[in-house]
C-alpha cells in the first residue's frame, strides 16, 4: 500500500491468502491483504465476526491452527519471512519479536499454573535465565501492567484474579521478552466497560514506554478511536478501506465503513436514527465474484459484479476499494 | 424491541428453540452414522449374529444337546463338524448358536430393565431436585461403592445359581450407573435458559417434561445405556464362567468356555471358540455405541 | 481446606456403614433359612439352634445388624463353614495376593494407558490414534478370562516358557519378589491390566484432546514455547483426570480380579470367592465382599482427597 512507513518497516505483509481446508469444505479467510507497519506505529483491524481479522492477526505468528491453515503471501515481521521460516524458528520468534493479547484471558491462561510462573517461564523460554532472575523480571512485568500487590499475585492462580487483573497478567506474558510487535485480539471484548477503557489506556501508555508496534482487532470503532494511529476495516477477507484514525472515522469512503460507522452509538446521537446495514457477510467457503459487499450495498450497480474492485487512493493516506468513491469523494 | 412485540411472539410461536429433539437432527445423526464405516460394519455384524441365533433351530446342524462319548473334542473342520464338537461330543456350532441366545438374553435384557427403571427415577431424582432428588441419589451412591463384577458376584453368589438372579443382580449393578447418568443429563437441561423461560410462561411440569425433558435426555440416556450392552455380555458369561448364571447342560458362551477349559492341552482352538464370540458381541456393541455417542454429538 | 477433607471423610462414613448393611442382608437374601447359610446342612438341631441363638438369629433384624457389625469392627468376621477356619485369617493371605497382582496389572495398565491415551490424544486422527482407539476398544471389550485362556494357551502351552496357575512353586502362603515367583504373576497380571490399559487410554486420550482443544495451549504456542514446554503443561492439566480415574480402576482391579484369579488359580481374594460359591460358604462370601468394598470406599475417598490437593480451581473451604 503507499503508505510510507520509512525504510525500515516492522511488519511488511503482501498479498496474504489464509484457507482453512477440511474434509467438507474450504473457507477462504483471508483473501489478498496487503499492508505495512512501522516501527512504533499502532494499527486497528476493525470488522465484523468472520471478517477474517482475526485470522489475518494470526497469521503474523503463523498462529492459525497448522493442520487445517494454508497460507500464502509474503510476511515479514521484523526481519523474519513468517511464511517459510520452519516450525523451530518460529517458535524463537513467538514471544520474543511479537507476541500476542488474548480475547478472553479465563481461558488464554492455564488454570492450574500461577500467573508468575506463566510469565517467567517464557523469560527462561527465550533468554535462559535462572529461575530466580526471571521470577523478579515477572515481579517486574506485573508492576508495569499495574497489577496491584504484585508480588502476592504473583502466586495467584488465573481463577483468583478479577478478569480486568486476568488481562493485565495476559499482557505482562505477552510483554515478557519485549517484542517489538504486539498483537492483540479484541484484548477488551470479555471485560466491563470500566475495565476496558484502563486496559486500552495501559496499552497506549505501553506502546508509547516499550516503542512497540501495536496491531489490534476490533469490532469495537471506540476501541480502535482510542489507540489507532491508523485503521484498516475488512469485509469478507480483505481490507476495503484503510487510513488515518481520524479521517477515516469521521469520513468513511467504502460503503460498507459509513455503514459500520452509522451503525455504532456514540454521544451526541441523541434524536437521529440507527442504521443498520441489510444482510448478511457472505458465505466464505463459496467463490465470491466482485465487490463482496455488492449483495448489502445500497450504492451497488451491474458494474460492480464483474470484478474485485481495485485499490483507489482518494486522498493521501487513505485507500479504498469500492468503483463508487470518486463519484462519493 | 417493546414489550408487546415480545408477549404477542410469545402466544404463538413456540418459544424455546429445541436443540436436540428436531427432526433435522436425527437426519444429521443418521447422516453422520452412514458415513462411519466402523459403525456400520459392526452394526452389520451384530445383526448377523442377531439373525444367525434367532434362526439358530433352522440353521444348527444338530441337536445342542445330543451328546456322544466317542465323538467328544474333534478338532474345528471335522467333517459333519465343522466347527468341532465339545467335550461332551455336542456340536460346537449348534452349541455357539444356541449359545448365543441365552448369552444375548443375559447380556441385553439387564441393561433394558435398568434403561428403563434407572432411566425413570434418574429422570424424576433431576427433575423433582429437593428430598427427591437426594433420597434417590444417596442410595445410588451405596451401590456405587461396589465395583460392578463384585457387585454382581455378590448378588448372584447370594442367590445362587439361575438366568433369573443373574439378569437380577446384573440390573441391580446397572441401574445406579444409568441413574447418575439420567440425573445429571435432566438436571442440566432442566436448568437450560429456555426449559426455566417455559417455566416462567406457566407450563405444567409434565408438559415440560414431556416437551422439553425427555425429547433431549433420552438420547444421552439410551447412547450411555448401549455402552453397557458390551460390559453387560462380559460380565454375564462372566457370571455362567464362575457357575454362577447358566447351569449346565444348557448352552452358554461363558459356560461353554468354562467346562472347555480341561480341552486347551488337546483342542486350544476349540477352547477359544465361545470366548471369541463373547469377544466380537462385546466388542461390536462397544464400537456401535462409541459411533452413536460420536453421530450424536451436535458439536461435530 | 482441613475442614473439606473432614467433612470428606465424615461422608464416606455412612456409606460405608450401608456397605456394611448390604453385605450384611446377602446372608439374608440368600435363599432359605439364615442358619443354613451358616451351619452345615448335615448339622444336628441342637448345633442349629446353638448357633442361631449365638449369631443372634432369633433376634429381630435391625439388633442382628448391630451384633455383627460390633463383630466387624472387632475384626471377626465369622468362622469358614468348609474349613471352619477364620475368615479374617484366611483373607489376609488373600487380600495380600489379590494387592499384589492388582498392583502389577495396575503399574502395566496405567502405564501403557497413559503412554497410548496422550499420543493418541496429541495426534487426533492419525494412524497412531487409531491404533490406540483400536486397541483400548478391544481392551474394554475383551472377556478378560478369554484372554487368560489365550495366554495360557501361547505362552504356557505353546511355548512353555511361563506358568499356567499358583502363585509359585510353593503354592500361596511363601510369596518372595524373586523370579521363580514373579514368573506366575507375569500372564494374570498383563491379562487384567487389558481392561484399565483400554479405560486409561480412552480417558487420557478424551482429556488431553479437551486440554490441546482449549485457547491457553494457543498462548502457550504464542509465547514460543515448544512441544516440551507445551506438555508439561498438558500434563498437569491432566492429572487431576487421570489419577482419578486410575484410582477407581484399581479398585475395579481388585473387585474384578475373580475371574482372573479363577483362570489362574491366583489364590488371591476372587479365588476364595470363587470358592465360596461353589461350596455355598456364606461366611467367606461376605466377609470378602465386605472386605473388598470398604477398600474401594477408601480408595474413593483418598482420590477425591487427592484430586483436591492436586488442582488449584477446586478449593472446598
Amino acid at each position: 500500500m503507499p503508505h510510507d512507513p520509512g525504510a525500515n518497516p516492522l511488519v511488511e505483509v503482501r498479498g496474504l491468502n489464509v484457507r482453512f481446508v477440511s474434509r467438507d469444505a474450504t473457507v477462504k479467510a483471508v483473501n489478498g491483504v496487503d499492508f505495512t507497519l512501522a516501527q512504533n506505529e499502532s494499527l486497528c483491524i476493525l470488522g465484523e465476526s468472520g471478517s477474517g481479522k482475526s485470522v489475518t492477526l494470526r497469521a503474523l505468528m503463523r498462529l492459525n491452527p497448522p493442520k487445517k491453515t494454508v497460507m500464502e503471501g509474503a510476511v515479514r515481521v521484523g526481519g523474519h519471512d513468517i511464511v517459510a521460516a520452519p516450525e523451530k524458528a518460529m517458535a524463537d520468534i513467538r514471544g520474543r519479536v511479537v507476541s500476542m493479547v488474548f480475547q478472553e484471558p479465563m481461558t488464554a491462561l492455564d488454570p492450574v499454573f500461577t500467573i508468575g510462573k506463566q510469565i517467567a517461564e517464557t523469560i527462561i523460554r527465550h533468554e535462559g535465565v535462572s529461575r530466580a532472575e526471571a521470577d523478579r523480571r515477572a515481579l517486574g512485568l506485573l508492576e508495569l501492567v499495574q497489577i496491584p500487590s504484585a508480588k502476592r499475585r504473583l502466586a495467584a492462580y488465573p481463577h483468583e484474579l478479577s478478569g480486568g487483573l486476568r488481562q493485565r497478567a495476559m499482557i505482562a506474558i505477552a510483554l515478557s521478552c519485549r517484542p517489538k510487535l504486539l498483537l492483540a485480539d479484541e484484548p477488551t471484548t470479555a471485560l466491563d466497560a470500566t475495565v476496558q477503557i484502563q486496559i486500552l489506556l495501559l496499552l497506549r501508555r505501553l506502546q508509547q514506554e516499550l516503542g512497540m508496534g501495536v496491531i489490534f482487532v476490533t469490532h469495537d470503532l471506540g476501541v480502535a478511536g482510542e489507540i489507532a494511529d491508523r485503521v484498516a476495516v475488512m469485509y469478507a477477507g480483505r481490507f476495503i478501506e484503510e487510513g488515518p484514525v481520524a479521517a477515516l472515522m469521521r469520513g468513511p469512503l467504502h460503503p460498507y465503513a459509513r455503514g459500520l460507522m452509522g451503525a455504532t452509538v456514540h454521544a451526541g446521537m441523541r434524536g437521529t436514527r440507527l442504521t443498520t446495514i441489510p444482510g448478511a457477510p457472505p458465505d466464505l467457503s463459496r467463490p465470491v465474484q466482485g465487490c463482496a459487499f455488492a449483495p448489502r450495498c445500497p450504492q451497488a450497480g451491474e458494474d460492480c459484479l464483474p470484478a474485485m474492485p481495485e485499490l483507489r487512493s482518494p486522498a493521501p493516506g487513505r485507500n479504498v476499494r469500492c468503483i463508487r468513491v470518486d463519484e462519493a469523494a | 424491541m417493546s414489550s408487546t412485540a415480545m408477549s404477542t411472539t410469545t402466544a404463538g410461536l413456540p418459544l424455546a428453540p429445541q436443540p436436540v429433539a428436531s427432526p433435522g437432527y436425527w437426519q444429521g445423526v443418521w447422516k453422520r452414522l452412514r458415513r462411519d464405516p466402523v459403525t456400520l460394519a459392526c452394526g452389520g455384524i451384530l445383526l448377523l449374529m442377531l439373525f444367525a441365533i434367532l434362526a439358530a433351530p433352522l440353521l444348527a446342524p444338530a441337536d445342542p444337546f445330543q451328546t456322544s462319548m466317542l465323538r467328544r473334542l474333534r478338532p474345528v473342520g471335522t467333517p459333519n463338524y465343522i466347527l468341532g464338537s465339545d467335550e461332551l461330543g455336542r456340536d460346537m456350532l449348534t452349541r455357539l448358536l444356541y449359545g448365543g441366545r441365552l448369552s444375548w438374553f443375559i447380556g441385553i435384557t439387564p441393561v433394558v430393565i435398568a434403561f428403563g427403571v434407572g432411566g425413570l427415577l434418574g429422570i424424576v431424582a433431576g427433575f423433582a431436585g429437593g428430598w427427591v432428588n437426594m433420597l434417590i441419589m444417596r442410595v445410588t451412591d451405596v451401590f456405587y461403592a461396589f465395583p460392578s463384577v463384585l457387585l454382581a458376584v455378590a448378588i448372584s453368589g447370594a442367590l445362587g445359581a439361575g438366568v433369573f438372579n443373574a439378569i437380577l443382580s446384573l440390573t441391580l449393578v446397572f441401574i445406579p450407573q444409568i441413574i447418575r447418568v439420567a440425573e445429571s443429563t435432566t438436571t442440566s437441561v432442566r436448568n437450560l435458559d429456555y426449559v426455566e423461560a417455559a417455566r416462567g410462561s406457566g407450563a405444567g411440569a409434565m408438559s415440560i417434561v414431556r416437551v422439553h425433558i425427555l425429547p433431549n435426555v433420552l438420547g444421552p440416556i439410551f447412547v450411555y445405556a448401549t455402552s453397557l450392552i458390551s460390559v453387560s455380555m462380559i460380565i454375564a458369561s462372566g457370571l455362567s464362567f464362575l457357575g454362577l448364571g447358566t447351569k449346565p447342560p444348557e448352552a452358554e458362551w461363558g459356560l461353554m468356555l468354562n467346562t472347555l477349559r480341561s480341552a486347551i492341552y488337546s483342542q486350544p482352538l476349540l477352547a477359544m471358540l465361545p470366548g471369541l464370540c463373547i469377544f466380537v458381541t462385546s466388542m461390536c456393541f462397544n464400537l456401535v455405541s462409541d459411533g452413536l455417542r460420536a453421530a450424536m454429538d451436535v458439536r461435530n | 481446606m482441613l475442614s473439606y477433607i473432614l467433612r470428606r471423610v465424615l461422608y464416606a462414613v455412612p456409606i460405608a456403614l450401608a456397605v456394611s448393611l448390604l453385605c450384611f442382608l446377602l446372608v439374608h437374601i440368600a435363599p432359605g433359612d439364615p442358619v443354613n447359610a451358616i451351619v452345615p446342612a448335615d448339622a444336628p438341631q441342637a448345633v442349629v439352634d446353638q448357633i442361631r441363638a449365638e449369631y443372634g438369629l432369633d433376634k429381630p433384624l435391625p439388633v442382628q445388624f448391630g451384633l455383627w457389625l460390633l463383630k466387624v469392627v472387632q475384626g471377626d468376621l465369622g468362622r469358614s463353614l468348609a474349613t471352619g477356619r477364620a475368615v479374617t485369617d484366611d483373607l489376609f493371605v488373600a487380600v495380600q495376593n489379590t494387592l499384589r497382582l492388582s498392583l502389577i496389572a495396575a503399574a502395566i495398565g496405567f502405564a501403557a494407558g497413559t503412554l497410548l491415551g496422550a499420543i493418541a490424544g496429541a495426534f487426533r486422527g492419525s494412524w497412531i490414534d487409531r491404533v490406540a482407539v483400536g486397541l483400548a476398544a478391544a481392551g474394554v471389550s475383551v472377556p478378560h478370562y478369554w484372554l487368560g485362556m489365550v495366554l495360557v494357551i501361547i505362552f504356557s502351552v505353546t511355548v512353555n516358557v511361563l506358568p499356567a496357575m499358583g502363585a509359585g512353586p510353593g503354592g500361596s502362603g511363601d510369596w518372595a519378589w524373586n523370579w521363580e515367583h514373579m514368573r506366575h504373576l507375569v500372564l494374570p497380571a498383563v491379562t487384567l491390566s487389558v481392561i484399565p490399559m483400554g479405560i486409561v487410554t480412552r480417558t487420557v486420550r478424551g482429556i488431553v484432546a479437551e486440554i490441546l482443544n482449549q485457547d491457553f495451549v494457543n498462548t502457550l504456542r504464542g509465547k514460543g514455547l515448544r512441544r516440551g514446554g507445551i506438555l508439561l503443561h498438558v500434563a498437569k492439566n491432566a492429572a487431576p483426570g487421570t489419577l482419578a480415574i486410575m484410582g477407581l480402576q484399581l479398585g475395579y482391579l481388585m473387585g474384578g480380579s475373580i475371574l482372573v484369579e479363577t483362570v489362574f488359580s491366583w489364590p488371591g481374594t476372587g479365588f476364595l470367592l470363587n470358592s465360596a460359591i461353589f461350596q455355598r460358604d456364606i461366611p467367606v462370601l461376605q466377609g470378602t465382599i465386605l472386605v473388598l468394598a470398604l477398600f474401594f470406599v477408601s480408595l474413593n475417598l483418598l482420590v477425591d482427597l487427592m484430586q483436591t490437593a492436586l488442582d488449584p480451581r477446586i478449593k472446598r473451604a
